[in-house]
């Protein structure tokens, strides 16, 4: 099913072409160009009736230039939705404007010639199926998952719905010296969003979804809508409990986040800006030694096997791509190593001021500079179950939500409304909600006294269960 | 120099060569499947980025985006399909997509459209943007540039951005709606950071709003104080310096004292999306049954108004084509109504309060907010100050959130202090504060006589999709809510 040589859209490989020459024509001293084209389709059902169906297609082009002068180099971009003579002539006479009217800069400009690149191996990122599966199976999926939360118990009366989404996409970079990529990714999913209430009528919501590249890696409707159910009736009942300090667990959904902030943190563009609580860190302990952290744009999950199970289909990660937005081979770098901070993650202009080389991490939008991004990015797992995490934990806290904004990189500071269950005497006691947790990044990292062993790919981002010390829950 | 065309939809008719023929097949293939209702909405933007950081001008950007986004309701189901090609082939193939949600016999197709004028202007509308103006832009980045970095020398970086766009609109329904709208969006951010031997620390601030460049010139506009590029250098240079020298947040339950103009964020979260009329539809929204009841203090008056104008809120028109409105959503602590658009409307049963809004031609409307806010009280700020033995005084919010079903609800402070026997004392680190909706505005037992809107920076979100919006409110004492800090 997956296409190692994807079908060459030369119309758009000429577009790219046409517009690169086109703006080294006008001035531009080099440039890059970005075709993207993509299709959606979603579909909510909600009360077992279809209430949404959404079906587009789009494509886009984006144009980046730069005009040397001297060892510096002024850049701008422009982006467009129409690909039409008139609209590509605007497209490339405004980047040229307007690149002049920037500043030179010595840190601007393209990679060099020697470090682009990319994964030839094929990295199964895109699957035909996707597409292929009927309108009409895709809103049963959704109907079924749905239907199998609303059946679960006699207290789900409502929902937010059940989906189904599809997408598919492909990219194509090309720029003035010499590189060429494309790829194609498709991406499927679905979800039940259950709505619950209790004996005064007071309601929560929760949801659990499946995602995968291929319709055959989705995992069963009826056993994703008895999730979402068991997470909604979970929260029922919740209460605020006392201002206190006491340990912390976060579920595998909460903890990616808290070690996602790890990417931010060790992020070029902010170490460069002394923006960052891991500027000039380098080399340096920033969390306890049982914590190695990782980004890998390359990995490609199952095929251990025969193939014959789906679960042997190798799918590439949701972070997985060949190349990265300046056309760099995509690679594995570990961030933090036994608590150690061993690599800042950068793109070329970040790696260039900090006077180091690219991780390969650069995201390119339509429009704008590079900015830096993920690929599968994670936190090792540990040896202990989530089980025993919890049933070593005479009075604490076990996040399953949080709420927010309150993360401050530059000083690590750390707050977030909170929900979850209360764990007395090492059991779940009742569900808590209404609660902050605060703490600094920099201790929390440290502090981080158990790593749970479900470490699972639910999405580009992954951790196990955590328990961390010494935070601060505030509530009634 | 701004010009109000006397006819936004001559730029779609004239400029891309659609005809209002053309715009009935579309409605009359959208409706071939059955289906109640069907509209096009034909958006054209095009946007202009520019940044300085490290006093260089590093980045500048502009994008043309322009598309056609067609839907079908039949019930409470909806079709939706875009297309960013305008040739007839491609609207009509999006028609018969976004009709294939309806299963029936053909709708008969009304005659003609209602040729309605447009609204009166809430806003100017500039013309294309000239490389004068581009020039004129960079120089409001470049002194704010330069004001942040003189106004202490531990302000170590500063990067500010212009950002602006030009939206054009137009929407054609089988109601006979046919009307359109342009509407400018502009905003001036500068970010900062300070250090000194031991601490560092970020600041931010800026503005903006449905205005032209002229607006950031102007000193003393409006008699809405300062607009200029110093200004918001100043005040993101001052925020980062007190953080400096910020204590830890208390933690737990307190009374908190909100300052006028963005902490009105806390209504955007607590009550505005609680009142979004799709939620209360589905009965998803812990506010869905309670219109008549009392949620809030009787001091609490609340309103959503898109007619302001220049607010970063406003808008002529919706996105469905209605005219936008005042609306009160809470009357002396009592619900009142909800925001609502042309499909909630019609299945409540409900008055159509002109809140359909979209991100683009990519989405389908939904019921969002405009300019959100508190009216005045009687109190004066500093009795209210006065009034708190220990507590926190919150003047500046980072983003909020809010789960609508169990009415949870945190709003982020930025800049905050302890109040310590009546009086505002040490500046605080920032933390986050939660309540519940449709309780905590219960515990507001002070209303201030300083009502000021926000200073036109804020984006909500909603199901993926980002509006601008504004909020506001005078200074508000609430006895009692969760301070997430770390401190005593």
């Amino acid at each position: 099913m997956s296409q190692s040589a994807p079908v060459v859209s030369s119309d758009l490989k000429q577009l790219a072409s046409e517009v690169l020459a086109k703006a080294l024509k006008a001035g531009a001293t080099d440039a890059e160009a970005v075709v993207y084209e993509g299709d959606e389709f979603s579909a909510l059902v909600r009360l077992g009736q279809v209430e949404t169906l959404k079906e587009s297609g789009s494509r886009a082009v984006g144009l980046r230039v730069f005009i040397a002068s001297g060892n510096a180099q002024r850049t701008a971009s422009t982006s467009s939705s129409d690909f039409s003579a008139e609209s590509i002539a605007r497209l490339v006479e405004g980047a040229v404007t307007l690149a002049r009217i920037t500043s030179e800069d010595p840190f601007a400009g393209l990679p060099e010639a020697h470090e682009f690149g990319q994964i030839d191996e094929d990295q199964h990122l895109y699957f035909e199926d996707v597409n292929q599966m009927p309108p009409a199976e895709r809103i049963e999926i959704a109907r079924r998952t749905e239907a199998a939360a609303m059946a679960y118990d006699a207290r789900i009366q409502n929902s937010g719905g059940g989906d189904f989404d599809t997408s598919t996409s492909h990219k194509i970079l090309m720029n003035s010296r010499g590189f060429i990529g494309e790829y194609r990714r498709s991406y499927c999913g679905f979800s039940a969003a259950p709505i619950a209430h209790d004996e005064n009528g007071n309601m929560q919501r929760n949801y659990w979804y499946s995602s995968a590249r291929t319709t055959r890696k989705l995992e069963n409707p009826e056993a994703i809508g008895h999730e979402a159910a068991r997470r909604t009736l979970k929260r029922l009942g919740a209460r605020q409990v006392k201002t206190q300090k006491a340990p912390v667990v976060f579920s595998p959904e909460i903890a990616r986040s808290i070690i996602g902030n790890i990417f931010d943190a060790a992020n070029g563009d902010a170490i460069y800006r002394n923006a960052s609580f891991f500027s000039g860190l380098l080399g340096e302990q920033v969390a306890g030694e049982n914590i190695t952290v990782i980004d890998d744009g390359t990995i490609v999950f199952g095929g251990k096997d025969s193939g014959k199970d789906s679960s042997d289909i190798k799918t590439g990660g949701f972070g997985t791509r060949p190349f990265d937005g300046e056309g760099l081979p995509t690679r594995r770098t570990v961030l933090v190593e036994r608590g150690i901070l061993k690599n800042y993650v950068m793109n070329t202009y970040t790696a260039r001021k900090l006077n180091m080389h690219s991780t390969g991490n650069a995201s390119r939008g339509l429009a704008g500079n590079p900015g830096i991004g993920a690929g599968n990015f994670f936190l090792e797992a540990g040896t202990l179950t989530p089980d025993e995490i919890i049933g070593d934990i005479k009075s604490g806290l076990y996040v399953t939500e949080t709420m927010g904004f309150g993360v401050n990189l530059v000083t690590g500071d750390y707050s977030q409304g909170a929900s979850g269950m209360w764990i007395e005497n090492g059991e779940i006691a009742y569900p808590v909600e209404e609660i902050t947790i605060a703490g600094n990044l920099k201790d929390m990292y440290r502090n981080i006294v158990g790593i749970g062993n479900d470490l699972v790919f639910r999405g580009a981002s992954a951790a196990p269960t955590i328990r961390i010390e010494g935070m601060t829950i505030a509530g009634a | 120099m701004t010009i109000i065309p006397p006819d936004h939809k001559r730029y779609f008719i004239e400029k891309l060569g659609i005809s209002e023929r053309l715009m009935e097949r579309c409605l009359g293939e959208a409706l071939s499947a059955g289906g109640d209702y069907a509209d096009l909405y034909f958006e054209s933007v095009t946007s202009t980025s520019l940044g300085i950081d490290e006093s260089l001008v590093k980045s500048a950007s502009q994008g043309i985006s322009v598309g056609c986004g067609i839907r079908v309701l039949s019930g409470e189901r909806t079709g939706y399909a875009y297309t960013d090609d305008l040739s007839s082939d491609r609207l009509l193939r999006a028609a018969r997509t976004a009709a294939l949600i309806a299963s029936g016999p053909a709708k008969e197709l009304m005659s003609g459209f209602r040729q309605t004028s447009d609204a009166p202007s809430l806003y100017p509308v500039a013309g294309a943007t000239s490389d004068a103006e581009i020039a004129a832009k960079l120089a409001l980045i470049q002194r704010a540039d330069k004001a942040a970095r003189a106004y202490d020398s531990r302000i170590t970086q500063v990067r500010a951005g212009f950002n602006d766009e030009l939206r054009r609109i137009l929407v054609a329904a089988s109601d006979g709606t046919f009307a359109s709208d342009t509407q400018p969006l502009a905003r001036l951010n500068v970010f900062v950071i300070a250090k000194d031997g031991v601490n560092t620390a970020r600041g931010s601030s800026g503005g903006g709003g449905r205005v032209t460049m002229d607006f950031f010139e102007d000193t003393r506009s409006q008699g809405d104080g300062d607009k200029s590029p110093e200004h918001y250098a100043r005040e993101a240079a001052r925020t980062a310096i007190l953080q400096l020298g910020a204590i830890e947040a208390p933690a737990g339950e307190m009374p908190v004292v909100l300052g006028p103009g963005w902490p009105g964020v806390l209504l955007h979260e607590a009550v505005g999306h609680g009142l979004e009329a799709d939620f209360n539809r589905k009965k998803t929204s812990a506010f869905a049954g309670l219109i008549g009841q009392k949620v809030a203090s009787e001091k609490v008056t609340v309103v959503d108004n898109g007619l302001m104008p220049g607010r970063r809120g406003s808008i002529n028109m919706d996105d469905e084509g209605n005219p936008t409105q005042e609306t009160v959503l809470i009357e002396n602590g009592i619900l009142k109504g909800f925001l609502s658009d042309k499909l909630n409307s019609r299945l409540m049963g409900m008055p159509n309060t002109g809140s359909g809004r979209r991100e683009s031609y990519h989405h389908i409307p939904m019921p969002r907010m405009t300019n959100t806010y508190m009216l005045n009280g009687d109190d004066m700020p500093e009795d209210i100050i006065k009034s708190v033995k220990r507590g926190l005084y919150a003047v500046n919010f980072g983003g909020g959130q809010v789960d609508i079903t169990n009415g949870k609800f945190v709003f982020s402070a930025s800049e905050a202090y302890l109040i310590e026997d009546g009086k505002v004392t040490r500046p605080v680190k920032g933390a986050t504060l939660i309540g519940n909706g449709p309780e905590a505005l219960k515990y507001v037992s002070m209303v201030g006589n300083d009502l000021a809107l926000d200073e036109g920076i804020g984006t909500c979100g909603k199901a993926g999709q980002s509006v601008p919006v504004g909020v506001g409110m005078p200074t508000v004492k609430l006895d009692r809510m969760t301070v997430g800090g770390t401190g005593q």
